[in-house]
């Protein structure tokens, strides 16, 4: 810190100590340097008009004799980023450039994800599969910050981020092999559908509890800077998730430690039936940044050459600056919340129907890249058509495939299963055996 | 465990009526228990077979000390080095730094301060400030950070200045920490340690003489361990940084100054495994932490009046080590649990379960746990000692439960 130098070096020159020795009784090194306290003969004012400055711990701070108050609110809210405008046309041509094969890769992992979203949401409705949280409206959000970084990057998704997955290379079938919970899901079955997880594709698994990533993504980072990798962490969460005390404390670690990491905010407008305004009080969540000494960026979500540039431009910071980044992206959630929620309870149907089809990201980044000659009509009903093929066949092949067997249930507690769980693995074998009629026939037992 | 003495069980089945023969031999001869040497005859009456065995090797081995002399920790007066318990942590922990570079710690005041109880102290001087991080007070936070780290790659120690705090932590320790190797399918391992001082100290006020240690033992997926002596404080801590799992090691505020010779020569305990303190034959006393001292105490006054306790510090909360329990209770066949936990759902209350439910045909009368009433620990000094099991309430136990 600047601050915690000038005063030392003030120090030294006045008592002549070098960095390593500490004045007075303090047998410290710099770092206690700046809670050093002042010496009245040594006491440093400038007399400027009316203001006067002073050394407390922390660093120097003006006096004024007014009372002011620092607004709750500022007059305006902070502007947000955007590259596109909503039929798709750029804004100005000061953008990273994309080429086609990316664009089109990005459009392609758009479609998939919202025909993904479709086919499993109503997969669930026919109750083929228990649960589904869609991802709706906020497909540039998943598929853009994601293009907008290299595969060494870590992700600490909440749930509504499959798209980082998907580009990466995670396939429809092992979408499909989670949500059914099989045998071949990397999950062994141990979780609710969409809380998928890869060390392959260096995707952390997803967890329920709101906002418990945001620190994991810190250590993470912290892990990555001690190993001096090029790389950072991106920790995902919603504008209901910026109100856990984890976050908070997440984002004033990462400032202190100097942590490369990413904060992505989806802020949707919703948390369930929350709407941001019963969230916080403050302007959004960018600028709880500066509080904790994080650089922050409000961003247009459903501009997916927004969300890449400020990524990729975030990404560079956090690794080259060991410094972290609060990005919020603000969007809308078009879908429920999930499979268990109805939100036209507490909203009004014509608004989500005018989020999915006058702000479409998709269709919006669709008329970008048509208009590039990069992509067509028949381009996308092929893909279309393709897609659907494929998941409704992903979603039978392990519909038919069989659970995860019963040793399943007790390995991976810990590293090798103490004798306790081995214990009670034998009793639950030994039940089904005796009342095979009273369990269902694909268990492999 | 339940098989392995169902084997025992199915191979001598003469055990269970000679011990209920041997139990109505006992009571004419009651007064026989408070006279040392006819200690011996006790033994003829049974007739169970591995335990005439045991007879025959007890009777050339008299204990003239009530506290077990450390005879397998020190090879010889001379070697090892002396050292406190606080010290032997630290020991441990630099070892661990020293030998593998992934090693961290993260935690409140343990950097530049040396950590509240000088666990730390000097790390941050020779391995840096990333290695032993001073973190803002953020226990749910820091402890995430950990979690994070881990399945990165680091292993890093989470200091909680006291266990207390770590109840902030609780959700990031059950739903993360526990569970991630679990919901990911084994694709991530959490290698970290949590560890901090906990217990009854001297008037600390209610809020920091938390046992957490009944709060923790039901999250699957983690272990726990308590040290009690310097020797045992070294070896587990080093067992626990090696170790895959993620583990909380509980150690003891009052413990820290505790003065022990410990083995120059490098030794990791097993995490699994309880420490028989004083092998003894008419009652077995389980007990772990602070209380281990406690009921040494009451040894000595027991050992006095003629009683022979077994006392074995049962060290792993999670999993018990049934094993060594179970050995013992076949033994002596009477247990008291003394620990330093709230009576309803603390250590004792599961280890009551456990021990109750695997060896209920070897016990020859209820077991009796002594713990804490259900009350915040109060300040005022008299008070707070009444509240923590007292070696004379130990003593009329088990004068209680060899009658």
């Amino acid at each position: 810190m600047w601050i915690s130098k000038t005063i030392f070096n003030h120090f030294k020159s006045r008592l002549n100590f070098t960095p390593n020795y500490a004045p007075l009784s303090l047998l410290s090194p710099r770092r206690f340097a700046s809670t050093i306290a002042q010496n009245p003969s040594t006491f440093n004012s400038i007399h400027d008009a009316n203001q006067q400055v002073i050394d407390f711990p922390g660093g120097t701070v003006k006096f004024i004799p007014e009372m002011r108050f620092i607004s709750e609110t500022s007059p305006k809210r902070i502007p947000c980023y955007r590259v596109l405008d909503d039929d798709g046309q750029p804004l100005a041509n000061n953008f990273v450039q994309v080429s086609e094969e990316v664009a089109v890769r990005m459009y392609s992992n758009m479609v998939t994800l919202q025909i993904m979203d479709t086919i499993f949401y109503e997969a669930q409705r026919q109750g083929r599969i228990s649960f589904y949280a869609t991802t709706i409206g906020e497909e540039a959000i998943n598929i853009a910050s994601a293009a907008a970084l290299t595969r060494e990057d870590v992700i600490f998704p909440q749930y509504r981020e499959p798209g980082p997955l998907l580009w990466r290379g995670f396939t429809l079938q092992e979408i499909a092999h989670q949500c059914f919970s099989n045998k071949y899901d990397n999950g062994k079955g141990r979780q609710m559908p969409i809380h998928y997880g890869s060390n392959k594709h260096n995707y952390f698994t997803v967890a329920s509890t709101v906002a418990t990533q945001v620190p994991h993504a810190v250590g993470a980072a912290y892990s990555l800077k001690m190993d001096k990798k090029d790389a950072c962490s991106i920790t995902y969460f919603g504008d209901g998730g910026s109100s856990e005390g984890d976050f908070h404390a997440a984002l004033n670690f990462a400032a202190v430690m100097e942590a490369p990491v990413i904060f992505l905010c989806r802020n949707n407008g919703w948390a369930i039936s929350t709407p941001t305004s019963d969230q916080f009080r403050s302007d959004g969540v960018v600028v709880k940044g500066q509080a904790y000494g994080v650089r922050s960026i409000r961003v247009d979500g459903n501009d997916a050459l927004a969300i890449y540039n400020a990524v990729q431009a975030a990404r560079e910071m956090a690794i080259s600056e060991e410094r972290p980044v609060l990005i919020e992206a603000l969007t809308y959630r078009v879908g429920h919340h999930s499979t268990s929620d109805d939100s036209t309870k507490y909203r009004p149907a014509n608004e989500i129907e005018w989020w999915r089809l006058a702000r479409d990201p998709v269709a919006r980044f669709r008329k970008w890249i048509e208009r590039n000659g990069w992509w067509n009509d028949m381009a996308e009903s092929e893909l279309r058509n393709s897609l659907r093929q494929q998941l409704l066949h992903s979603i039978q092949v392990a519909e038919n495939i069989e659970k995860p067997p019963i040793e399943d249930i007790f390995n991976d507690v810990y590293d090798v299963p103490p004798s306790n769980l081995r214990e009670q693995e034998q009793w639950v074998k030994d039940t089904i055996k005796k009342h095979p009629l009273d369990y269902p026939e694909n268990i492999s037992a | 465990m339940a098989t392995l003495f169902q084997g025992v069980g199915a191979v001598t089945p003469f055990s269970a009526s000679s011990s209920l023969d041997s139990n109505k031999l006992l009571l004419p001869s009651r007064k026989s228990l408070s006279i040392s040497d006819s200690r011996g005859s006790i033994f003829v009456y049974r007739s169970d077979a591995l335990n005439l065995k045991a007879a025959t090797r007890k009777q050339d081995l008299l204990i003239p000390n009530a506290v077990a002399t450390k005879g397998e920790t020190s090879t010889s007066a001379k070697s090892g080095h002396e050292l406190l318990l606080f010290e032997a942590l630290h020991e441990g922990l630099e070892e661990e730094m020293e030998r593998d570079p992934r090693v961290c710690v993260m935690g409140e005041d343990v950097g530049h301060y040396g950590g509240s109880y000088k666990v730390t102290k000097g790390l941050a001087e020779k391995y840096g400030d990333l290695r032993v991080l001073d973190t803002p007070i953020a226990e749910n936070s820091f402890t995430g950070m950990g979690i994070g780290a881990a399945m990165t790659g680091l292993r890093p120690i989470v200091e909680g200045m006291n266990m207390g705090f770590l109840l902030l932590a609780f959700n990031q320790i059950s739903n993360n920490c526990g569970m991630l190797h679990y919901t990911s399918g084994g694709q991530f391992t959490i290698p970290i340690v949590i560890r901090g001082p906990g217990g009854v100290g001297r008037q600390l006020g209610a809020e920091h003489s938390q046992r957490l240690e009944s709060y923790f033992q039901s999250i699957p997926g983690i272990q726990m361990v308590a040290c009690s002596t310097p020797y045992n404080a070294k070896g587990l801590m080093k067992a626990a940084i090696r170790s895959e799992n993620p583990v909380i090691l509980f150690e003891h505020v009052l413990l820290y100054n505790l003065k022990e010779r410990i083995p120059d020569e490098e030794y990791v305990l097993s995490l699994e495994e309880a420490e028989m303190v004083r092998p003894g034959e008419h009652i077995t006393i389980l007990t772990y932490s602070r209380m281990r001292y406690h009921v040494m105490q009451a040894a000595k006054t027991l050992v006095n009046k003629g009683y022979d306790p077994e006392v074995i510090d049962i060290r792993s909360l999670k999993p018990f080590d049934l094993y060594t329990i179970g050995c013992s209770v076949k033994k002596t066949h009477r247990v008291l649990i003394v620990e330093e936990c709230m009576r309803t759902g603390g250590i004792g209350a599961s280890l009551t379960a456990a021990i109750t439910e695997n060896f209920h045909d070897y016990l020859d009368a209820p077991i009796v746990c002594l713990s804490s009433q259900d009350v915040p620990t109060p300040y005022a000094g008299t008070l707070e000692e009444w509240t923590v099991v007292q070696p004379a309430q130990i003593v009329s136990a088990v004068e209680q439960l060899c009658q």
